[in-house]
């Protein structure tokens, strides 16, 4: 099995997190994996997305042209990479930041309140983990557990406060779409 | 993760600090470096870990000022790097001729961007010709590798510095953004030195324990004198061709076409590979791992067999150029280019190898 | 008669080699060569120090000096010797340069070496010409001075200004001994000496950035015999590079940077 996976946000919504946590998952997991943040000029506020490839076999491209899957936490995001998923693919979108509905109809679609459900949490910045939990609990790609470790590792340093709060929106989100 | 650096396992790291950790365990007595994207990620690990390891890293105030750090670092016998980002390379080359003719060893990292002049930051594999043709002014060649993934990046990285001090020449990684970029699991290999590293005593600088005066110059004006040290230094350069080169060949037995591709593009490559093959294109991948020493032999050797190549690289023809050369003609080289930021597409790539099938003698496929 | 017996009152410092013998007549290097000689045999650090030979008419010091050389890039000097000096801390570096190669292709080394606090002596050779490309402008070829590439003289409208390299170093926090010196005279060049001397010692006991600057006459250049250039110098460079300390931290003061480790 080989997911490609396409995460999208704007600048300060935890997007590279998201893809490093997944890619951290698989490799705890003993998948192959392969992270490729899209990078440039330093900037906040513009847009971000990153591509992971979770896989049972070795990965030659790291790139994603068509990914099976992405994440996509606002709108320009969803007009960007909405045509590019591949038939049969998922799309999972952030309905606190986006109003309108997805056009096609030849892939699967799952709506997510990322940002509300994550203030109910206590921030809206733990949305980014909100639609982890969604996609992990939905696809099964990665155990939840796991990327709850993952993000022992990739946060560590910071307060157990913090840390709570992104489990909880993890759970959360994977609540959602039980 | 320098709170405790996991040395014999598996990790998930950037390329680009994959290269810094490698250094580190390899012994890298000082780091040089200029900031400059894609590769800032390197010198910030530096900056840390070299610290860390009460070791030398300095922020210089330019390319020029790093390399010609490492030229003082080498003179001490001392093992030293720098890296940077094509139009940072480029300045750079000054000091790696002066190193070539002195026959100091450095180790430094070429993060390829998008050219020329200021080109952008995009992933390309364009600095090609200045990688294998040494680079700079005057004959001379530098040992380079063309690795295509985080963990080629780390072992490469331990091998250059060694090679680099075993030939006394400059060695370097030519990577693209994608690679400085990414994250891939890695294992952390401690370090283990190549057999029969040969002592740096006998010409090192300021050590007391050779009280002669020793000189490092680059300046032989002397009727003849710089003939003979080029002669000489060739005479090392065909030493290394005949142990250094590296390469990789995957499915070529029952090729019709061969891909040839180094770096990231032969990662698609090999995506791509995959996928024709089971179209029923019988495809194989000819990946050269050192780009100098170029495999022309065994490519030469390749083309009495597989009468089609196609060179996918993200550079307009540079790599072309070297296949055209190995295969002496007994094979058409056709050529998929990308360049300054536009990255091989598969299925493009995929269409290109069906028109080389269907192509006739004497033709040959671009896509440009 | 008894035998008499004979005391060596002058010879060769053994950080000298005797056959390097190819400066013009009048030219100053070959006086700055043997200071720092002397100076090497002095402080007992011949078997590790590392000079540096600068491109221009320096770049042959090695057929002068008795202990390890390597030559620089144009202008790189501060660089290698900032590299020599981390990498191995116990190597003394001398960093030798001329007024082209520390001033005008080697500013930006000279300048951030200083700034960093790098702790390798530099001796910077002033005779406001191009010695060894053939006479061309240096930074600090003077205001109307002639040169083949400023042949109706230097004119600053066009040209800009000659550089004063102690004072532009002048402000710079790594900075703990500046001077300039002039070698037209026996006293004036022991009074290099001492400089030299002092130079030495902040480098060994790393108290950061050293210059001295010498006030240098280039016989050949100016298109003068020795001593219509002695004269020369003495009665218009003097006058814009005024001899003198310009910094000294003093013995007991560090400057506050980390200069190496």
């Amino acid at each position: 099995m080989t997911q490609r996976i396409r995460c999208a946000g704007f600048g300060g919504q935890g997007i590279v997190l998201m893809g490093r946590l997944i890619a951290h998952a698989a490799m705890v997991e003993d998948k192959h994996t392969t992270f490729f943040p899209q990078y440039g000029a330093a900037m906040r506020g513009g847009t971000a997305n990153c591509s992971v490839i979770v896989s049972d076999g070795a990965i030659a491209s790291p790139m994603v042209e068509e990914p099976d899957v992405v994440l996509i936490m606002n709108g320009p995001s969803l007009d960007k990479f909405e045509p590019t998923v591949k038939p049969g693919g998922w799309i999972f979108y952030n309905t606190s930041l986006i109003d309108r509905e997805v056009e096609r109809n030849d892939v699967n679609v799952v709506k997510i309140a990322a940002n509300d459900v994550a203030e109910e949490v206590g921030t809206s910045r733990a949305a980014n983990m909100v639609m982890l939990g969604a996609f992990s609990k939905k696809l099964g790609t990665l155990d939840l557990d796991t990327l709850m470790g993952s993000l022992d590792v990739q946060l560590y340093g910071k307060g157990d406060n913090v840390m709570e709060m992104n489990r909880e929106a993890m759970r959360r989100g994977a609540a959602l779409v039980e | 993760m320098s709170e405790k650096i996991p040395i014999g396992e598996k990790v998930l790291m950037k390329g680009n600090e994959a290269i810094g950790e490698a250094a580190v365990q390899a012994g890298c007595r000082a780091f040089f470096g200029y900031p400059i994207t894609p590769q800032n990620e390197l010198t910030a690990y530096m900056s840390k870990r070299m610290l860390e390891e009460g070791r030398v890293f300095i922020q210089s105030e330019s390319e020029i000022a790093a390399i010609n750090m490492c030229f003082g670092a080498a003179t001490v016998g001392e093992r030293s790097m720098t890296s940077s980002s094509s139009p940072g390379i480029s300045l750079k080359q000054e000091g790696i001729s002066y190193m070539a003719s002195a026959e100091l060893p450095v180790f430094y990292v070429n993060v390829n961007r998008g050219g020329p002049g200021l080109g952008n930051i995009s992933p390309a594999q364009s600095d090609y010709f200045q990688a294998t043709r040494g680079g700079g002014h005057g004959d001379y060649r530098v040992i380079a590798f063309g690795p295509s993934d985080v963990q080629e990046l780390y072992d490469f990285t331990m091998l250059g510095f060694d090679l680099a001090d075993k030939y006394r020449n400059p060695a370097m990684i030519l990577a693209d953004g994608i690679l400085g970029q990414m994250m891939e699991p890695l294992v952390l290999k401690p370090y283990e030195p190549i057999p029969d590293l040969p002592s740096k005593q006998p010409w090192r600088l300021g050590d007391p324990s050779t009280p002669d005066a020793l000189l490092i110059t680059s300046l032989i004006l002397n009727p003849g004198g710089m003939e003979e040290r080029n002669f000489m230094l060739q005479k090392k350069y065909e030493t290394i061709i005949e142990n250094e080169t590296r390469y990789e060949e995957v499915m070529t037995d029952d090729a019709d076409v061969v891909i040839v591709a180094y770096g990231t593009a032969s990662r698609i490559a090999r995506s791509v590979m995959e996928t024709a093959r089971e179209e029923g294109i019988k495809v194989g991948l000819f990946r050269p791992i050192t780009i100098w020493p170029y495999p022309y032999d065994p490519l030469n050797k390749l083309a009495d067999r597989v009468k089609n190549m196609l060179v996918v690289e993200m550079s307009l023809g540079q790599m072309w150029e070297d296949v055209r050369l190995a295969v002496e003609g007994k094979a058409r080289v056709h050529l998929h280019a990308r360049t300054a930021g536009g990255v091989p597409v598969q299925t493009e790539i995929i269409r290109d190898l069906k028109k080389v099938l269907a192509s006739k003698d004497g033709e040959i496929v671009r896509n440009f | 008669m008894g035998t008499t017996q004979m005391k060596q009152v002058f010879g060769m410092p053994e950080a000298m080699k005797a056959e390097g013998r190819f400066y013009c007549p009048g030219c100053g290097h070959g006086i700055v060569h043997r200071l720092v000689s002397e100076l090497v045999d002095e402080f007992g650090v011949r078997e590790r120090t590392v000079g540096i030979a600068p491109v221009g008419c320096s770049v042959f010091a090695d057929l002068y000096w008795n202990f390890d050389v390597v030559s620089a890039a144009h202008g790189r000097a501060p660089a290698v010797a900032t590299g020599i000096t981390r990498a191995n801390p116990n190597v003394v570096c001398v960093s030798y340069q001329g007024d082209g190669d520390l001033a005008a292709i080697g500013t930006a080394e000279t300048i951030h070496a200083a700034n960093r606090g790098e702790s390798f002596v530099t001796v910077f050779v002033n005779n406001a010409i191009y010695g060894m490309t053939g006479g061309q402008m240096a930074p600090t070829t003077l205001i109307g001075q002639k040169s083949t590439t400023c042949q109706l003289g230097r004119d600053p409208a066009i040209m800009g200004y000659p550089i004063r390299v102690c004072e532009l170093l002048q402000t710079l926090g790594g900075v703990a001994f500046l001077a300039r010196g002039v070698v037209d005279s026996p006293k004036n060049v022991l009074t290099v000496k001492k400089y030299l001397k002092k130079a030495f010692q902040y480098a060994i006991d790393k108290k950061g950035y050293t210059l001295v600057e010498i006030v240098s006459p280039c016989p050949t250049n100016w298109g003068m015999t020795p001593p219509e250039a002695m004269d020369w110098l003495q009665n218009n460079m003097l006058d814009y590079f005024k001899p003198g300390v310009y910094r000294d931290i003093g013995e007991e003061a560090t400057v506050e940077v980390e200069p190496g480790n």
